[in-house]
């Protein structure tokens, strides 16, 4: 299935464990999100995470950007170990991270502004970005004036303008409605088999991992989660998210996938219930 | 929220009518009940002399002067709390030791009513302006202060990363993400520290000064002109309601960005 080479890798974790402290403190000592975890991603792949909600997806991807820590393992990017900001990578967030006293096109060329080049310099460029996005013509309002879907866009032209090679991106449609959401995962593919930067998607949609992905990863349920099962999707590209789903090997492949993941998504619902 | 009560839907005219017939009634029970002796004109003033003495300060030019001495000590006690506040209130906001360390004494001072630090300002910096603006200053400092350190400890977590991740230094992250979060708070304080600045300015001056609205009060009271008296409340108060417009103006300006709770754009 992954037969790419450790060499060939653009990002990957290696055993990586990750403690917390207890909620509680004192006896419990430690919660355990995460254990030994390996996982890699090829140049130009594009591979999910699914896992019952909970299952520490975000803790994973946080190690993956280098804004945090593991407890024990490390982080790889093309083969060097990562510490600090992993800045190969852009990191698209579940909830809005849009800075709300900066416009649509500063938010967009605030990347480039952090890397030293002068405003002046990156607004043609955001300009650019944020057509490709579908937003020309919205460039001064502010977060708080556009939609869910809109402030997405932005999100995604924000990250995009620096050119990552490593796209880390967290839930980042869950908070849409199904139509917008099939929408930009459409949009997403588009500007994705462009130049085919190597992606790591959490989602907990299993339609949408199948959609998207190359490969799709399935975690246990917390705590200790780790890898469970892995699946290479044979879906022909270019994808339209909507009418693949309507296709046999589409079902067929969420049919395998879902078995190895209701037990654990019940799991998950237990324990929450607890 | 809004009731479909009567008093909802009263339009703009008609409340301004009514606002200004409140005040006219006002005045007019206060003429009444002096000029009738119900109510002794020596406590209470008789309110055509209280006219006839804002006359006389604006059309002699005598008032410009000492308002001049006012808005100046409150500007500047506003600028010098504002920056203070907002220097140390991002530094004690982004340094946990520092903070622990203070936190007590700011509590302290806060909870000291700093009026009385008047007379020590007055020994200080003399009679002058300088006074008045440090006894401003206290005021604007703890609400400013405390403003920005709110502001810095509730910027968003995932901001916080998402610009970490688009590759912002940490003097970067001060820059475009703690100081436009905490001067939003600042500029949201701006009524109240504005306000303080001002009641800095007056109380100053009214313990002790050579100029200034607060000086002419404190004249008249010396020999019991109350008439004088409730004329510099009342530009004081006129002045006071001028500011605050300006503020709002400036306001509306600076905060485009803030959400309002609803929007609707004129087509």
């Amino acid at each position: 299935m992954t037969s790419a080479a450790p060499a060939a890798a653009a990002m990957g974790l290696e055993n990586v464990t990750c403690a917390f402290a207890a909620r509680g403190g004192g006896d419990q000592g430690r919660y355990i999100a995460v254990r030994d975890t390996s996982l890699t991603i090829s140049a130009g792949e594009f591979v999910s995470v699914v896992g019952p909600t909970g299952c520490g997806k975000s803790t994973l991807l946080n190690v993956a950007a280098g804004l945090l820590a593991p407890s024990s393992g490390r982080a790889l990017v093309h083969g060097v170990p990562l510490s600090g900001i992993n800045t190969r990578a852009g990191y698209m967030f579940q909830s809005d991270a849009l800075m709300p006293w900066r416009n649509t096109l500063d938010n967009v060329t605030a990347g480039l502004e952090f890397h030293g080049t002068a405003k002046a310099d990156a607004v043609p460029n955001a300009r650019e970005w944020l057509k490709r996005v579908g937003l020309a013509g919205f460039e001064d309002r502010y977060p708080h004036q556009l939609s869910g879907g809109m402030r997405k866009r932005v999100a995604l032209a924000q990250m995009l303008i620096l050119d990552p090679e490593i796209l880390l991106m967290d839930e980042p449609f869950s908070a849409l409605d199904i139509q917008t959401r099939q929408l930009m995962e459409n949009e997403l593919l588009e500007l994705w088999s462009a130049d085919r930067k190597s992606v790591l998607f959490i989602t907990h949609d299993l339609e949408e991992a199948i959609s998207l992905s190359d490969r799709v990863i399935v975690l246990s349920a917390g705590p200790e989660t780790h890898p469970i099962g892995e699946f290479a999707i044979d879906l022909a590209r270019p994808r339209d998210v909507a009418e693949i789903r309507m296709q046999r090997r589409f079902t067929e492949i969420h049919e395998a996938i879902w078995q190895v993941l209701k037990s654990e998504v019940l799991k998950g619902y237990a324990q929450s219930k607890r | 929220m809004r009731k479909a009560s009567g008093d909802a839907r009263i339009s703009g005219m008609m409340l301004a009518f009514c606002q200004a017939l409140l005040l006219f009634v006002l005045f007019g029970a206060w003429y009444v009940l002096t000029e009738t002796g119900v109510l002794a004109p020596f406590f209470f003033g008789r309110p055509l002399k209280v006219l006839q003495v804002i006359w006389v300060w604006f059309s002699s030019g005598k008032i410009y002067p000492h308002l001049a001495i006012t808005l100046l000590e409150t500007i500047l006690a506003f600028a010098v709390g504002s920056l203070l506040g907002l220097g140390i209130g991002l530094w004690l906001a982004l340094s946990p030791l520092a903070s622990k360390l203070a936190d007590p004494y700011i509590k302290a001072m806060n909870a000291m009513p700093r009026v009385i630090l008047a007379p020590i300002f007055a020994v200080w910096f003399g009679l002058g302006v300088t006074s008045k603006v440090a006894l401003g200053v206290t005021l604007v400092f703890f609400i400013v202060f405390f403003n920005v350190y709110q502001g810095v400890n509730e910027v968003s977590p995932v901001v916080l990363a998402n610009a970490r991740m688009l590759g912002a230094s940490k003097r970067q992250l001060l820059r475009y993400i703690y100081l436009p979060s905490a001067t939003s708070w600042v500029f949201s304080s701006l009524h109240t520290s504005v306000g303080m600045a001002f009641v800095g300015a007056v109380v100053g001056e009214y313990l002790g000064s050579a100029k200034g609205v607060g000086y002419l009060i404190l004249q008249a009271e010396g020999v019991f002109d109350i008439d004088t008296v409730i004329a510099g409340i009342f530009v004081l108060t006129v002045f006071a309601l001028l500011l605050d417009y300006i503020v709002t103006r400036i306001e509306t300006r600076l905060l485009v960005w803030r959400p309002k709770t609803a929007e609707t754009e004129a087509m």
